[in-house]
C-alpha cells in the first residue's frame, strides 16, 4: 500500500483537477451568456433569446457538475490535510469564507432566477440575474486563487507557535490578499476560463455549421464566442508573461524546473520544445539559446539561478514532469492566438463559415483550452513541491495524523468510479443536448427541424 | 475592539457558526425532508411538481452548508481538522451522497425514458436520506463526546460512531426534515398532490413527536453535560420550554392545516432544537469523552483576533446580501409549482 503522503496527493489532485474540468467552463459560458443575452435584450431579435436559452440548458448542466465536485474540494482540506489546515487556517480561512459569502451565495441564489425565471421575472431581471451569476462564479475563482497564491507567495503573515503547533497568523489582510502572485495569477487564470467557455461555444456552432442544422443561430453563436476568444487569447499571453515573471522573482526553483535549468553559472536557454534527462541533469530540445536570461535580466549572457543551486531536498522531483506541462501550455497558448486571429481575419473578410476545414479544427479546438488549463496548474503545483506552503511547510508534514492509509484508499477508489461514471453521464447529456440544439421558432430554414423537435421537458 | 456586545471575538464566531448551521438545518432541511419523501408520491406528475417545489431553491439551501465549512476552517481551524479527519468515512460518503443528490436533480427531467427517470428518483431518496441520517449520525456523536487524546486525536475506530444515542438523533433528524419538508410540499401543490400530503404531513408529525420525546428523555438521563450550562443560568430552561410549546404549536396547525404557520414553528423547532446543543457544548466545540479535560474549546481552537475581526466584519457586509437575494428568490418563486416547458 503507497504511504497516506502519496495517496492524499493523489486523491487531492486527481479531485481538483476534476473538478477544474468545469468551473472554467461556467466562468467562460458565464460572460458568453451575459453578451448573447445582452444582445437579445439591444436588438430583440429572437435568434439571440434562442441561443441564449440554448446555453443556459448546457451552463446548468457544467454548473451543477461543478458545485458537486467543488464541496468535495471544500471539506478535503479537513479530511485529508488536517495539519495543513490548522497551519494555514487563519488565512486561508478567511479566504474560503469570503468565497462562500461573496460568491456561491451569490451565484446559486441567482442560478434559480436564470434557470426558471424567464415567465416569472422582467427581461431585464432576469438580464441582472445573468450577470449576477457570472460575477458570482469570477468571485469564486477571485478568491480560491488569492488562497492558492498565499500558498506559493506567503505575505502578511506572522509564524506563531513551533513544531506541530506552529501556525501562520494575519498580521495585514490585504497584504494577505495582494500577496506577491494573486493578481498575475487571478487573471491568467480567469482568462485561461474565458478561454475555456468561448471555445466551447465555438466548437458547438463549428459543428451545426459542419452540419448544415440551425446554421443562422450557429454563426451567431460563433461570433460571440470568437470576439471573447480572439481578445482573451492575446492577454492571455500578456498575463502568462507575468506570471512567469512572478516565478523568476520568487520561486526561482520552479522557474528553472520549467525550463530544466541546472547550472547556476551559465544563461539560461528557452525551449520551444525539448526533454530533461533527470539522471544526467542534462536539457535538450530546440531552443533560444540565452532566451530565458534574456526575458529575466535582459541580456542573452546573464546567469539565472539553476536547480542546483537549491538543496536535493528542497527542489521539485518531477523535473521533467513541469517543463513538459509547462511547454504544452504554452505551445497551446500560442495555437489559441493563431486560430482566433485566422478566424477574425476570414470573418472579416466574409469569408469563415465556408472554410470547412478551419470550422472541423474549431470543433476539436474546444480541447485546447482544457488542457491548457490542466497542464498550466500541474507547472504551478508540481513546481512548488515539496512544499505546501512555498517555504514554510511540507507537503509531507501537512497530512492528517489520525487518517490511515486504507482510509485515504477507500475514499480514492470511490471518488474514482463515483467521477467515472459522472464523467460518462456528463458527455452523454451534453451530446444530448447538443444534439438537441436550440429551440427555434421563427427561421424558415429550419422548419423541418422544426417538426422533429422533442420536447423533453 | 476584542469584545462585541461585551463578548469575545470567539464567542461571538461561535454564534456565527451557530447561526449558519441553523439557517443550512431550516433552509436544507426542507428539500432534504421532501427528497427523503420522494417515493410516497407515484404519478410522474406528482414527481415533477414535487422536485419543482424545490428547483429553484435547493442549490442555494446547499450553500449555507459550504459557507458554514468555511467558517469553521476559518473561526477553529483546529476543530475543521479534527472532526473533518475523524469524521473520515463518514464524510466521504456524505460527500458522495450530496454529488449524488445534486445530479439526481438536476439529470433525471433530461431524458423522458421510464427506467432513467425512476433510477434517478430512488437515487434521489436514497441520498437525501443518507445525507440527513448522517448529519443527525455526527450532531449525536458531537453531542456526546468522542474519545479524543490529549493532542486531539481521534482513538476509537469507525464502530465508534454507531452507538445507540447517535443512531436515536440520526432518526429524529430524519423525523424532523421529513415533518419540515412535508409542510413545505403542501404549500406548494394542489389538488390531489396536497390532499395526499395533508395525510403524509400529519404522519410525519406524530413520528417526529415520538422521536422528540425519545431524545429528550435519552439526553436528560445520559448525556449530564447537555445540562451543565442549565443549572448555572436557570433562565436557559425557557429555551426547552419554547421547544416544547413550539412542537405543540407545530401539531395544532398542522391539524387546523394552517401550513405556513406550521413551517414558521417546524423552522423554529429546528433552531431552538440546535441552540440548545450549542449550549450544551459552550464553551467546548468538541467534548472528549475520554477525558473532560482534552475537549477542545473555542479559544483554543480559535484563529486569531484579527483574523476573527475581518471575518466578522465580512459576515456583517455579507449575510445582509445573502439574506436579501434569499428572499428575493423565495419571493419570485413563491406560490404553488405550476409546471412549464423550463421546469425540471
Ligand atoms: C486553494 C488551494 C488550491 C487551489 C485553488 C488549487 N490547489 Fe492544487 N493543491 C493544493 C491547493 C490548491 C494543496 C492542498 O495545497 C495541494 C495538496 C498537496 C500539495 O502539495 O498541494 C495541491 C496539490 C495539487 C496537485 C498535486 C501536486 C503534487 O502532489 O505533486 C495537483 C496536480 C494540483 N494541486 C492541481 C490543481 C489544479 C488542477 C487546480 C485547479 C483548480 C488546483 N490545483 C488548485
Ligand atoms: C481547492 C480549491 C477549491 C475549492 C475548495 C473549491 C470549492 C468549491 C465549492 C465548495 C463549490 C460549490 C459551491 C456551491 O455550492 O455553489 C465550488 C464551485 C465552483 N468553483 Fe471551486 N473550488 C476550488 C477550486 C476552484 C478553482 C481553482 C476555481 C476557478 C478558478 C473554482 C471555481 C469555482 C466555480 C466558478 C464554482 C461554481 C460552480 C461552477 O461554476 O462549476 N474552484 N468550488
Ligand atoms: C501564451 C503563453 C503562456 C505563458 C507564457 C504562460 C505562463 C504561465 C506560467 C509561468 C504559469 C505558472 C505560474 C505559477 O507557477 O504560479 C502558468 C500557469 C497557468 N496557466 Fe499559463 N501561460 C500561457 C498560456 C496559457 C493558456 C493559453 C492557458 C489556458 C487557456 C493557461 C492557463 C494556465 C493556468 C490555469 C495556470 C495555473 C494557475 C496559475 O498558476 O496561474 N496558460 N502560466
Amino acid at each position: 500500500m503507497p504511504s497516506v503522503e502519496i495517496l492524499a496527493r493523489v486523491q487531492f489532485a486527481f479531485t481538483i483537477a476534476f473538478h477544474y474540468i468545469y468551473p472554467p467552463l461556467s466562468i467562460g459560458l458565464g460572460v458568453c451568456l451575459v453578451i448573447m443575452e445582452g444582445l437579445y435584450l439591444k436588438t430583440g431579435l429572437a435568434i439571440y433569446q434562442e441561443i441564449t436559452r440554448f446555453w443556459i440548458r448546457i451552463f446548468a448542466l457544467i454548473f451543477g457538475i461543478g458545485v458537486a465536485t467543488g464541496i468535495v474540494m471544500e471539506f478535503e482540506f479537513g479530511t485529508n490535510w488536517a495539519t495543513y489546515s490548522h497551519y494555514v487556517g487563519d488565512i486561508f480561512g478567511s479566504a474560503l469564507a469570503a468565497e462562500g459569502i461573496f460568491a456561491f451565495a451569490l451565484e446559486s441564489g441567482f442560478l434559480g432566477v436564470l434557470l426558471f425565471g424567464w415567465n416569472r421575472v422582467g427581461k431585464g431581471v432576469h438580464y441582472f440575474a445573468t450577470i449576477m451569476v457570472a460575477l458570482g462564479s469570477i468571485f469564486s475563482a477571485l478568491w480560491i486563487v488569492i488562497a492558492n497564491s498565499w500558498q506559493q507567495t506567503p505575505a502578511g503573515f506572522r509564524i506563531e507557535g513551533t513544531g506541530m503547533q506552529a501556525r501562520a497568523v494575519v498580521t495585514d489582510f490585504w497584504e494577505m490578499v495582494l500577496n506577491p502572485s494573486s493578481v498575475d495569477r487571478f487573471s491568467h487564470v480567469i482568462i485561461g476560463a474565458f478561454l475555456a467557455g468561448s471555445f466551447l461555444v465555438m466548437s458547438v456552432a463549428a459543428w451545426y455549421i459542419l452540419r448544415k442544422q440551425f446554421t443562422a443561430h450557429a454563426q451567431a453563436m460563433f461570433k460571440v464566442g470568437l470576439r471573447v476568444a480572439a481578445v482573451a487569447a492575446l492577454l492571455q499571453l500578456f498575463t502568462g508573461h507575468r506570471s512567469a515573471e512572478y516565478v523568476s522573482e520568487y520561486q526561482p526553483a520552479k522557474l528553472a524546473a520549467m525550463e530544466g535549468h541546472y547550472d547556476s553559472l551559465a544563461a539560461a536557454d528557452m525551449y520551444m520544445i525539448g526533454w530533461v534527462n533527470q539522471q544526467k541533469q542534462q536539457t535538450s530540445g530546440i531552443k533560444i539559446p540565452g532566451g530565458l536570461s534574456f526575458l529575466t535580466h535582459g541580456s542573452f549572457s546573464a546567469p539565472v539561478e539553476g536547480l542546483r543551486a537549491t538543496p536535493e531536498a528542497d527542489r521539485p522531483t518531477a523535473v521533467n514532469f513541469v517543463f513538459q506541462t509547462y511547454h504544452t501550455m504554452v505551445i497551446i497558448g500560442f495555437t489559441l492566438i493563431g486560430l482566433t486571429l485566422l478566424a477574425a481575419f476570414l470573418l472579416w473578410k466574409k469569408k469563415l463559415f465556408e472554410q470547412r476545414w478551419l470550422m472541423i479544427i474549431f470543433v476539436g479546438a474546444v480541447l485546447l483550452p482544457q488542457i491548457a488549463n490542466q497542464v498550466g496548474w500541474y507547472t504551478a503545483e508540481v513546481g512548488r513541491q515539496p512544499w505546501v506552503v512555498y517555504k514554510l511547510l511540507r507537503t509531507s508534514d501537512a497530512l492528517s495524523k489520525t487518517v490511515s492509509a486504507n482510509q485515504v484508499m477507500f475514499s480514492l477508489v470511490l471518488f474514482t468510479m463515483v467521477y467515472a461514471l459522472l464523467f460518462v453521464l456528463f458527455l452523454f447529456l451534453l451530446h444530448r443536448k447538443i444534439q438537441h440544439g436550440p429551440d427555434v421558432t421563427q427561421n424558415e430554414e429550419e422548419v423541418s427541424d422544426l417538426y422533429s423537435k422533442r420536447n423533453l421537458a | 475592539m476584542n469584545t462585541i456586545l461585551g463578548l469575545d471575538l470567539p464567542t461571538c464566531w461561535f454564534l456565527v457558526i451557530g447561526g449558519l448551521i441553523t439557517g443550512y438545518g431550516v433552509l436544507d432541511g426542507f428539500d432534504l425532508g421532501a427528497g427523503a419523501l420522494h417515493l410516497f408520491f407515484n404519478k410522474e406528475e406528482s414527481r415533477r411538481t414535487a422536485l419543482n417545489a424545490i428547483g429553484p431553491v435547493w442549490d442555494g439551501n446547499e450553500v449555507w452548508l459550504v459557507i458554514a465549512g468555511g467558517a469553521l476552517f476559518a473561526g477553529f481551524p483546529l476543530v475543521y481538522g479534527v472532526v473533518l479527519s475523524t469524521f473520515y468515512i463518514p464524510f466521504m460518503l456524505f460527500l458522495v451522497a450530496l454529488i449524488f443528490r445534486a445530479i439526481s436533480i438536476e439529470f433525471r427531467s433530461k431524458e423522458p425514458w421510464r427506467w432513467w427517470r425512476k433510477m434517478w428518483d430512488i437515487a434521489y431518496m436514497a441520498s437525501s436520506t443518507f445525507i440527513t441520517l448522517l448529519l443527525g449520525l455526527i450532531l449525536g456523536n458531537l453531542i456526546q463526546g468522542l474519545p479524543i487524546n490529549a493532542q486531539h486525536e481521534f482513538t476509537g475506530d469507525l464502530f465508534t460512531f454507531f452507538n445507540p444515542y447517535a443512531i436515536l438523533i440520526a432518526v429524529t433528524t430524519l423525523s424532523l426534515f421529513m415533518m419540515h419538508g412535508a409542510i413545505y410540499l403542501t404549500m406548494k401543490t394542489e389538488n390531489r398532490l396536497y390532499a395526499k400530503l395533508t395525510v403524509l404531513v400529519s404522519n410525519c408529525s406524530k413520528f417526529f413527536i415520538l422521536c422528540f420525546i425519545l431524545t429528550s428523555m435519552a439526553t436528560l438521563i445520559y448525556i449530564p453535560h447537555m445540562t451543565h450550562e442549565f443549572k448555572r443560568y436557570p433562565v436557559l430552561f425557557l429555551l426547552p420550554l419554547a421547544a416544547v410549546l413550539a412542537v405543540l404549536n407545530l401539531k395544532r396547525n398542522i391539524d387546523a392545516r394552517k401550513y405556513f404557520t406550521a413551517f414558521i414553528f417546524s423552522s423554529f423547532t429546528t433552531a431552538i432544537l440546535l441552540i440548545l446543543f450549542a449550549i450544551g457544548l459552550f464553551p467546548n466545540i468538541i467534548i472528549s469523552s475520554t477525558n473532560p479535560a482534552w475537549s477542545i474549546s473555542i479559544y483554543q481552537a480559535a484563529a486569531t483576533n484579527t483574523s476573527l475581526r475581518i471575518m466578522l466584519l465580512m459576515a456583517a457586509i455579507g449575510t445582509p446580501l445573502v439574506l436579501s437575494y434569499t428572499v428575493f428568490v423565495f419571493w419570485t418563486f413563491r406560490g404553488k409549482v405550476k409546471l412549464n416547458e423550463m421546469s425540471y
